[in-house]
């Protein structure tokens, strides 16, 4: 009880030296601290910096920043805010919606901050502003620079967009210690090149210190640091033929991937369908963006690097150089296909495609005509460790190092993924359909491309990239191909042998593709697939009215053009459209035909097709 | 029965002590006032303060409805679960603000340490109520280390604020038990030797760098010094009158930092002045004082212990924050009890208040 009344005066005691504190602050200081109160008016106000430009390699301006103007009203200024809203609606045409959004968004706003009225106002109406400013006190245009891609929905996989920085962004930005540098940034890279370079493009923001009036108004600006702007990209897209594959892929489910074999620079990648990337830049509306999420063709996905599909018979070139290596076969030796394989002591027939065998066999023909048996018994000698150990070195299984992080690693099967995936030890059976790109093993159209380019390359590894070069204004800086460690084959004679056999598949009258590259004044060399159909992606749910179409095969082509001296090494993958041949190589055709032949050439090649 | 018995057994009849609750509303409705000028006019920040106050008072409801010999009987069980949940904190906690305070429990995340701030009363209570009053050296050492363990342990987190009120609220049962003036003066003593081991041991450096800070602020007037700075000048410029609600220069205008969480004292000192202050302190004083009142009125040593030392401790909370805001204290994250903005604090202190009334309205009839 005494203690009670103790602690009750020592909290009274307490309370009078804070107060006497404050009455010290607030009477006998008032003065000072009115002053020093009323002095406090430097602002601090950031300045974002303009975001670094994206050209082709051609010099094409693919992304751009460009004036967007925004009406924008700070209430506190205002005079009669409704009178304003109503002569300003009828000036500039507005709508009962951007009326609401305004009001909305005001309450959302701090007092003394500009909310934004209507965005994206053209010019004519910026003009009409300007000439009756002085009618709306508290009114004033903010000219803020957005991102706009001019060719749309050609590039949205390979540029990518940027939206609104994010609460998950936000976090990063502060793990990474770099939020200040944001303070004035209204959007980051999400996706594709603008993601993954967005260090680099977004640049050093500036700020300015500006003297404000008690009402928050600023009076002037007493000091600016300018912001460093982004540097450019100059990426290895050739856009001419970007546009190209994408005008062959419309209104397809597909894929085009070329390479450049010289360094590796990705000349063109073409994911379809595609959506036009402007609408995430102001924010994409619910509907819009729903319609993209929920589009049986998933638009979203990347199907150059993210699209997961069996190889089917177009590894069948390096399989052969893991079978000459090996010396599981020889260049002279010969088979005999009856139309099956059966490992020995066992029931079941792995068929040929062709139902009655192709006969006496070697490995030259086993590519050109696809010959699945000489493939068959190839993997049943190899084992499945072989196969594993050199298609890795090949690229399958791993991620290509391409500077997007939208990628998938697809499936290198082996002993252990069996073992941890599927709980159950790998069967010779799994081997023999390995043998033929099917199976457990996937990979996607970029990883295709890059296993072919290291066929072409003879061994030489290069990491296919979009960037070839970064620019600041002062230093154009091109950067090297980043090379890995090449494959070295015991006898190099061997790279001949696959590519010989894949000079056959276009040239040879026996070859399966011969038809759709007859004529060419430049020499193609390819290997097709026809891969049994796997959806899209591992947890693909399948629509029961459209089972039908979709389980239809994918025709998968790989070629290279001009065979002696090689300039693009292309895949092309269209979804359920059947055949390899008869599918995706005349795309190739008309694309090669394009780019060697010229625009007119590539017409008239296009009209042969049917 | 007349009248106003009746009116009062029906406020019994819940565990309602009003006009503990009517000092209590009062300051909620001071926060929402302030509360909306310090957010620059945010509705929505006034609702979601709104939604905590309704939150809290539910919890108070309930802690009041639960009799005080329950409290007495579960105390060490939720001291022993506070305690091992520190522990987890600091093996798996998450760090947030160069602090690890939250523990995720994949539903929610919270900080174990607002539970310490009712567990510890709890417990030293219980402790040493158990014992002959007034304690001896050992029993009071005993309770020392009760309270001091787990303020360690938040110490360690590092949350130099909450880790104060814990160690707070057990020395306050000690004292109120009656602990011999030698004890306290040789606590206080024990107190200032603790002193460097903390500056030295367990201080992160931008807690050190706010304490020196309070020395000489003006030396470092863009960095840490600048929220003192700003806080005094927009205190000092409310004058005795004040500059008008919604209209404090310094809070709209973008200079007060954190104005709407710890801060807010500024803005209630730079548009309501010395006036408001002064109404402030008054409100504080009366829950205070009527904490202090159903301590005394307590059946139980128990009871009382536990009465005294939650609101001592909520006095503390307003000592310490009013002190860092207007420049006598360093900065540590201590909010202004019921008026800042958030916080699991609100809760926790309204559950305290729960616990109180509980004690005041579970009274035996044969005391009658």
């Amino acid at each position: 009880m005494r203690r009670s009344v103790v602690s009750l005066t020592i909290v009274m005691v307490i309370v009078a030296i804070l107060l006497g504190n404050l009455y010290y602050l607030q009477v006998k200081q008032f003065e000072n601290y009115a002053t020093r109160s009323n002095d406090n008016r430097i602002r601090v106000v950031p300045i974002a910096p303009p975001r670094g430009l994206i050209y082709d390699r051609n010099g094409v301006l693919l992304a751009e920043n460009i004036p967007n103007f925004t009406l924008e009203i700070v209430p506190e200024n205002t005079d009669n805010l409704e009178q304003l809203l109503d002569d300003l609606a009828e000036l500039l045409e507005l709508t009962p919606n951007d009326i609401e959004r305004f009001q909305n968004q005001r309450k959302q706003i701090r007092r003394f901050n500009p909310v934004p009225l209507k965005s994206q106002l053209n010019e004519q109406q910026v003009a009409l502003f300007s000439v009756n400013q002085h009618r709306f006190p508290g009114a004033s245009i903010d000219a803020s620079l957005s991102r706009y891609y001019p060719y749309g929905a050609a590039l949205t996989h390979v540029l990518g967009y940027v939206a609104r920085i994010n609460t998950r962004d936000v976090e990063r930005l502060e793990e990474q210690g770099i939020r200040a540098n944001y303070a004035a940034t209204r959007n980051i890279g999400k996706l594709g090149i603008e993601r993954y370079y967005e260090d680099i493009l977004h640049g050093q923001a500036g700020y300015q210190e500006v003297e404000v009036n008690n009402r928050g108004r600023v009076l002037r600006t007493m000091k600016v640091v300018p912001p460093i702007p982004g540097k450019d990209l100059h990426l290895n897209i050739d856009i001419n033929l970007q546009l190209k594959a994408k005008q062959l892929l419309d209104g397809r489910r597909g894929s085009a991937v070329v390479l450049d074999p010289v360094d590796s620079g990705v000349l063109a990648m073409v994911s379809s369908p595609s959506y036009d990337p402007n609408l995430f830049v102001n924010g994409i509306s619910s509907k819009d963006y729903s319609a993209l999420l929920e589009s049986p063709h998933r638009p979203l996905i990347n199907r150059a690097t993210q699209g997961v599909y069996p190889p089917a018979s177009t590894i069948k070139p390096q399989l052969a150089v893991m079978g000459l290596e090996l010396g599981l076969v020889t260049p002279q030796e010969r088979i005999w296909d009856p139309g099956w394989f059966q490992i020995p002591n066992t029931e079941r027939r792995f068929r040929d495609w062709k139902r009655w065998g192709h006969g006496w066999v070697d490995v030259y023909k086993a590519i050109e005509q696809s010959v699945d048996t000489y493939y068959y018994k190839l993997a049943y000698e190899a084992g499945i460790n072989n196969i594993h150990q050199y298609m890795s070195e090949f690229g399958f299984g791993e991620y290509s190092g391409i500077d997007i992080h939208e990628e998938s690693k697809a499936n290198m099967p082996s002993r252990e993924w069996k073992r941890q995936r599927h709980k159950e030890p790998w069967w010779q059976g799994d081997t023999i359909s390995v043998g033929i790109g099917q199976g457990y093993w996937t990979s996607t159209p970029l990883q295709l491309t890059q296993a072919t380019n290291i066929l072409v390359n003879r061994g030489k590894r290069t990491q296919p990239k979009l960037l070839r070069a970064v620019d600041d204004g002062e230093h154009f800086e091109k950067l090297p191909p980043p090379d890995q460690e090449p494959i070295e084959l015991n006898n190099p004679a061997n790279w001949d042998v696959a590519l010989k056999g894949m000079w056959g598949v276009t040239n040879k009258h026996n070859g399966t593709s011969w038809k759709a590259f007859e004529d060419t004044p430049y020499v193609v060399a390819g290997k097709s697939g026809t891969a049994q159909v796997f959806s899209l992606g591992e947890d693909e749910e399948y629509d029961a009215d459209s089972l039908d179409e979709r389980l239809r095969d994918n025709a998968m082509f790989v070629a290279y053009a001009p065979y002696d001296d090689p300039k693009l090494v292309t895949t092309v993958v269209l979804e359920n459209a059947g055949g390899g041949s008869s599918n995706s190589a005349p795309v190739i055709r008309e694309l090669f035909d394009y780019y060697f032949l010229g625009e007119d050439a590539g017409q008239s090649a296009g009209a042969s097709e049917e | 029965m007349n009248y106003k018995q009746q009116q009062q057994s029906l406020w019994w009849r819940f565990h309602i002590d009003w006009p503990l609750l009517l000092g209590l509303l009062a300051l909620m409705g001071l926060s929402l006032v302030v509360l909306y000028s310090a957010s620059g006019e945010s509705m929505a920040m006034v609702q979601r303060q709104l939604i905590r106050f309704g939150v809290a008072f539910f919890a108070m409801l309930v802690l009041a409805q639960i009799p005080p010999d329950v409290y007495q009987r579960w105390a060490p069980l939720a001291y022993g679960v506070g305690l091992a949940l520190l522990v987890a904190v600091l093996v798996m906690g998450e760090v947030g603000k160069g602090a690890q305070r939250w523990l995720n429990l994949g539903f929610v995340t919270f900080q174990p340490s607002e539970i310490m701030k009712l567990a510890v009363p709890l417990m030293v209570a219980r402790y040493i109520s158990a014992q002959p009053l007034p304690p001896r050296f050992k029993y009071v050492a005993i309770g020392v280390i009760i309270a001091m363990a787990p303020a360690l342990l938040i110490a360690k987190q590092p949350d130099l604020g909450t880790c104060l009120l814990v160690a707070c609220s057990g020395i306050f049962a000690l004292f109120l038990a009656g602990m011999s003036w030698k004890l306290v003066g040789l606590a206080a003593a024990l107190v200032s030797g603790f002193v460097p081991i903390l500056w030295f041991f367990l201080m992160r450096d931008y807690q050190r760098q706010r304490v020196l800070t309070l020395l000489n602020p003006e030396s470092d007037p863009l960095g840490a010094g600048y929220h003192i700075i700003q806080s005094k000048i927009a205190i000092g410029s409310g004058g005795f009158g004040g500059k008008g609600w919604l209209h404090g220069t310094q809070s709209q205008l973008d200079f007060l930092p954190e104005r709407h969480t710890d801060f807010i004292f500024a803005v209630l000192a730079e548009e309501f002045g010395f006036i408001g202050v002064a109404a402030m302190f008054c409100l504080y004083l009366y829950v205070t004082g009527r904490g202090m009142f159903i301590a005394a009125q307590a059946q139980t040593a128990f009871g009382r212990l536990l009465a005294g030392c939650i609101t001592l401790t909520f006095f503390v909370y307003v000592f310490v924050n009013v002190g860092m805001v207007s420049g006598l204290l360093p900065v540590v994250g201590v909010p202004l009890p019921l008026i800042s903005y958030g916080g699991t604090s609100i809760v926790t202190l309204m559950a305290g208040f729960g616990i109180l009334m509980s004690v005041h309205t579970h009274k035996r009839l044969y005391a009658q």
